[in-house]
């Protein structure tokens, strides 16, 4: 049976682990490619990591760093943050990447899933959406959730599978960083909607939080960050746990 | 002992030769019909699109070569799927090595919340045969990321079940084959690549 997936986020800063809670109050958490590999050894299924470097400098680090990770690491990884263009996948690509997300450059624009589908395949292109909810409507943000868009979290997700993205990453801007839970409602009805896989994020606080994703939710995979970085969860009493439900884990 | 992985318009090469190195083996990256003919062990690896990467083996001759291949082979994704004798993928024909067809995943309507097209993830097998799954268990999980499977018949080493039972390896002769990309599939990952230099030949 396949199974659900857990998915450590990293995010990288001048080729340094951070998290940032609510995007503020940054605290560095360690070396990717050490903290990469711990969690491979523990039992994560994938890893994701998200360049939050502005500068030019910075982005060719990161390069550097995704060939690092591509040679340590021996389960998939996902890159993202800042890819706007073809060139840069390629460079990730060529650098070792599994897959690579895109985001802000996606909403702005769309036409970019198409060709790096085409160019990459499906199985590259992960598009991640960062959406906030008000009186029952979905905006989609960029920019770090700071930005709100013209566009809508169910119409824009199957805008972009239909255009060529194999997976979708949707975090809940409204369940960031609060540790109370997923958004398992609309998780559920987002994962119906769609017939690629779904990645869901923002809101995991507690073991009972990744049950509740994959049974209520109906999430393919659930993505946290700093309930892994702080010791809060370990992957390993995770996968003991859900098992337990009954849930099915590597 | 002489390690060519095949280098032909496709991904995924390098993430292969990552995995060797981290078993202390090396490898060489080649599309040089002497080198691959003269090595000890050959790696067919690949992400991407049946019918232009066909039309490309093709170009370079490569579709010859790889079927004349005394020694063992091992096809990974894609390189399975082309190693069969025909894919639903841009509907091409395709080495023949293998009897087994390549199709495409379709989802049951009723069904569409349960299952996701790619098989996207880390799945069981069972059935294991050959000597690639030595040290391996059916409690096992791989890495698989697919649209397109092979059917299954006399040459499946293993099956995996999402959405019909389909070919998770094929062995036949000389030629071994996995659907799921062990250079992926962490510590039984390496195992099977291990297994596959490992082979008694």
């Amino acid at each position: 049976m396949l199974a659900k997936r857990l998915i450590p986020c990293l995010d990288i800063r001048d080729g340094q682990t951070v998290k940032g809670v609510n995007f503020v109050n940054i605290i560095n958490v360690g070396d990717p490619v050490e903290l990469g590999k711990l969690y491979a050894q523990q039992g994560a299924d994938e890893l994701v990591f998200l360049d939050i470097t502005a500068t030019h400098e910075g982005r060719k680090t990161f390069v550097e760093l995704v060939k690092r990770i591509a040679q340590n690491l021996d389960i998939p990884f996902t890159v993202g943050g800042g890819i706007s263009e073809l060139k840069d996948a390629e460079a990730l690509l060529s650098a070792g990447a599994d897959k690579i997300s895109i985001n802000s450059s996606a909403v702005r624009n769309p036409q970019l899933i198409d060709d790096m589908a085409r160019n990459f395949g499906s199985q590259f292109v992960v598009v991640a959406i960062d959406a906030r909810e008000a009186n029952d409507y979905w905006t989609v943000t960029v920019n770090g959730g700071r930005i709100p868009t013209e566009k809508e979290l169910f119409s824009w997700a199957k805008e972009a599978e239909d255009r060529g993205a194999g997976e979708i990453l949707f975090t809940s801007m409204n369940h960031d960083g609060t540790k109370n839970g997923f958004a398992n409602q609309d998780l559920a009805k987002l994962s119906e909607i769609l017939t690629i896989p779904l990645i869901a994020s923002g809101g995991a606080g507690t073991m009972e939080h990744f049950a509740d994703v994959f049974t209520l939710g109906k999430a393919d995979a659930g993505l946290a960050a700093s309930i892994f970085h702080f010791h809060e969860i370990a992957i390993p009493d995770l996968k003991h746990y859900l098992r337990g439900k009954g849930i099915c884990v590597r | 002992m002489k390690i060519v992985i095949i280098k032909y318009n496709a991904g995924n090469i390098r993430s292969v030769d990552f995995a060797l190195q981290r078993l202390g083996i090396s490898a060489s990256i080649t599309a040089d019909p002497d080198e691959i003919r003269s090595a000890d062990r050959i790696i067919f690896p690949g992400v991407g699109e049946a019918s232009t990467t066909m039309s490309y083996l093709k170009e370079h001759k490569l579709d010859v070569l790889i079927c004349d291949l005394k020694q063992p082979v091992l096809g990974i994704c894609l390189g399975l799927q082309l190693m069969c004798t025909h894919s639903e993928e841009g509907d091409v024909d395709c080495l023949g090595i293998f009897p087994e067809k390549v199709k495409k995943f379709v989802l049951p309507i009723n069904e569409k919340s349960k299952f996701k097209i790619p098989h996207m993830g880390w799945n069981s097998l069972s059935g294991l045969r050959t000597p690639l799954f030595n040290r391996i268990s059916e409690e096992d999980y791989f890495y698989f990321v697919h649209s397109f499977y092979a059917t299954t018949g006399a040459d499946t080493a293993a099956t995996c079940d999402y959405l019909v039972p389909f070919s998770a390896s094929l062995q036949r002769d000389n030629y071994y084959a996995t659907q799921f990309h062990p250079e992926k599939s962490g510590k039984v990952g390496a195992l099977i690549l291990e297994n596959f230099i490992n082979l008694k030949i």
